[in-house]
């Protein structure tokens, strides 16, 4: 210790004991030095801290009250014309949990979430001994069930939002509007063919939260949700409806395996209804069979027979080879081409053109049909669509088959005349067939409603002739053609009946396909109707007598719901008065 | 000089008071503004589960079965149509 002694003159301030104790220099040096290590050394971490590593540190700090949320967007409606609901999305709740988490739960808790969620405890418990870190406790809960589960906060349990998609319309328009899968995809039918503009884009904003969870500013720029668009399609629920019905009724009164119906709007192409037996709801689809998802109307072909035959009378009019009146003698209703016979089912003598039609004779028709090149049919067929998918954007639409001219034989040329040896859809037959409603304009077919003014048809036959088609078809309805049972109260209305043999390992079985597709009304169409059922077995096989009724139920509705006037004389009513048909 | 830098510090003081207010104000405001949005969005939610359920009860087979069973009603046919519209 030093000894402080007194300072002998005054204050002497730059004197200081400890300054006379002879220190070494390298001492402060030394000590001076390590400060300054130590200050290098936290700039050096500020800088590391701010610089280098402060992309990562502000990131982890954004994280602690930034938050990125999603918006969902839910699909598109699809609805009628009407805008009568078809599809429709509705916000529905999965329940899913961290099954470490659950486990804790007491005995009671997964009783009451059990029973909250119509499960029995075992298979609850079943799905939390998942090792998993996430599991699916139950899917498309509704909204009120989840809140209730919220509300008890049960732990480890968790919900999430997501949307299920409803068919007001069931079974009935099955086929036409498909289904979608889970998350939205479609699967079937418009739900497929539509899939780019009904799915909805998720969008997303980031924003600040606060302590409790409150949403407290926006950063950033929003991206904006955006909902999937409406499909309207051409379709009318209520013609579908009729359509439906009376389609299921015909196929179940004549006991038969399948059938389709189709109602086109003939002025502008819109398909107004098409239903398919047998159908399935698209609400519940478990236990689906094939049969029932076939769109048969669209994606299957057959020997379309007699409902043909028009065509090939059109197509000898507009070359002028025959006109409405000239005489065919059909007699003995036997003919033989090469080594094959055609027959008529019911023999007749001689008879106009307008009369083969009527009466449908094959052997009529087959030397009509004789009098081609088989360039001049091909290229008839093939203008009016036959051979080639029609185009409507549908999943699964078939081309039929129409074999290229060049190696048809006589015979096979007599055959396609009244439909066998080619094969179209349904779809395609009934679109053929508006060249006869439209004034010979073919028109393409649209699946969604038209809003502006109808598209333009593609010319194949003068007006002329199809006005004399139109009396042919009107012709084939009456008592002495081969479908008064297809005549409609009120309205005229004309079509052709098909009753056609099906293919079964290359020969022809007794099985049928009877058919009839019409237009109506004969003054000024409107509709075109097509009407087929698939091996009628209930003892009746002709078109006329299998499909003709359910063609003249599904034509006076939709005319009714339409509000087309009646176009037929006054007489026909009374008439049917005098018979009580009232 | 001193009496000036006074005024301007009072100055600031209250436009940062100004600020924090404001600032308060604003996220009041913005949280109202997401109740609401979020009441749009239930409401709209709701909307569809209305229209699902009209569309449920409006569907044809019923009004259909109603119609005839019902209410007894029967299809008009010509023979009882005016035809007046012609």
């Amino acid at each position: 210790m030093v000894v402080r002694r007194r300072p002998q003159r005054g204050h002497r301030f730059t004197e200081s004991p400890v300054l006379q104790l002879a220190l070494q220099g390298w001492r402060s040096r030394t000590v001076g030095l390590l400060l300054m290590a130590a200050f290098l050394a936290l700039v050096a971490r500020g800088f590391y801290l701010q610089v280098i590593n402060n992309d990562f540190l502000q990131q982890k700090g954004d994280s602690r009250y930034l938050r990125d949320i999603e918006i969902s967007a839910s699909r598109g409606k699809i609805v009628d014309r009407n805008g009568d609901m078809l599809a429709v999305s509705t916000p529905m709740k999965t329940i899913w949990a961290i099954p470490a988490d659950a486990r804790t739960m007491t005995a009671e808790q997964k009783r009451q979430l059990a029973g909250l969620l119509d499960m029995n405890v075992r298979e609850l418990d079943g799905k939390l001994a998942s090792e998993k870190t996430f599991t699916f406790v139950k899917r498309q809960v509704s909204p009120e069930t989840a809140d209730r589960i919220g509300a008890q906060k049960f732990p480890g349990v968790h919900q999430e939002k997501e949307y299920r998609r409803f068919y007001p319309t069931g079974d009935m328009t099955a086929h036409i509007v498909g289904f979608t899968g889970v998350d939205d995809k479609g699967l079937e039918g418009v739900e497929l063919a539509f899939q780019n503009s009904l799915l909805g884009r998720s969008g997303s904003r980031t924003v600040i939260r606060d302590r409790r969870g409150n949403i407290v500013e926006d950063i950033g720029a929003t991206k904006p949700p955006q909902d999937g668009k409406d499909v309207r399609l051409a379709l009318d629920s209520k013609i579908q409806y009729l359509a439906f019905s009376q389609l299921k009724a015909a196929v179940e009164a004549n006991n038969a395996k399948a059938g389709g119906a189709i109602v086109i709007d003939a002025r502008s192409g819109e398909i107004l209804a098409l239903a398919n037996w047998p159908t399935y709801n698209p609400n519940n689809r478990e236990h689906l069979s094939g049969a029932q998802l076939r769109n048969r109307a669209i994606t299957d072909t057959f020997e379309p027979g007699s409902v043909m035959k028009p065509f090939t009378a059109a197509l000898a009019l507009e070359k002028g080879k025959l006109r409405f009146d000239t005489i065919i003698n059909c007699a003995p209703g036997r003919m033989t081409i090469g080594s094959a016979t055609i027959s008529d089912a019911h023999p007749h003598g001689a008879l106009t053109v307008a009369q083969v039609i009527q009466k449908s004779s094959n052997i009529g028709t087959t030397k009509i049909a004789l009098s081609f090149a088989p360039k001049e049919m091909w290229d008839m067929f093939d203008s009016v669509g036959f051979g080639q998918a029609p185009n409507l954007g549908f999943p699964g639409e078939v081309n039929g088959r129409l074999r290229p001219w060049k190696n048809w034989k006589p015979i096979e040329q007599a055959t396609m005349s009244y439909g066998h040896g080619i094969a179209v859809s349904l779809v395609q037959l009934a679109r053929a067939y508006t060249v006869f409603a439209h004034d010979g304009e073919l028109m393409p077919l649209s699946l969604t409603k038209i809003d502006d003014a109808p598209p333009h048809g593609v010319r194949v036959f003068s007006p002329q002739t199809m006005k004399e088609l139109r009396i042919m078809l009107e012709m084939a309805v009456q008592p002495e053609g081969t479908a008064p049972k297809a005549r409609v109260a009120g309205y005229r209305v004309g079509g052709k009946t098909g009753t056609a043999y099906k293919i079964e390992g290359g020969v022809y079985a007794r099985k049928y396909v009877a058919s009839f597709v019409g237009i109506a009304p004969i003054s000024e169409p409107r509709l075109v109707v097509a009407v087929m059922i698939d091996e009628p077995t209930g003892g009746a096989h002709y078109g006329g007598d299998v499909a003709g009724p359910a063609f003249s139920q599904i034509v006076g509705g939709a005319l009714r719901t339409l509000g087309v006037p009646p176009d037929a004389p006054i007489q026909v009513a009374e008439a049917e008065v005098g018979k009580g048909k009232l | 000089m001193l009496r000036f830098n006074v005024i301007l510090l009072l100055i600031v003081v209250f436009c940062a008071l100004g600020v924090v207010t404001s600032q308060h104000r604003a996220r009041k405001l913005f949280q109202g503004l997401e109740a609401e949005q979020e009441r749009a969005r239930q409401l709209d939610v709701e909307y569809g589960q209305l229209q699902l359920e009209m569309s449920t009860w409006a569907n044809h087979p019923r009004i259909e079965k109603i119609a005839r069973e019902r209410l007894h009603m029967v299809t008009p046919n010509s023979a009882v149509t005016p035809k007046g519209g012609r």
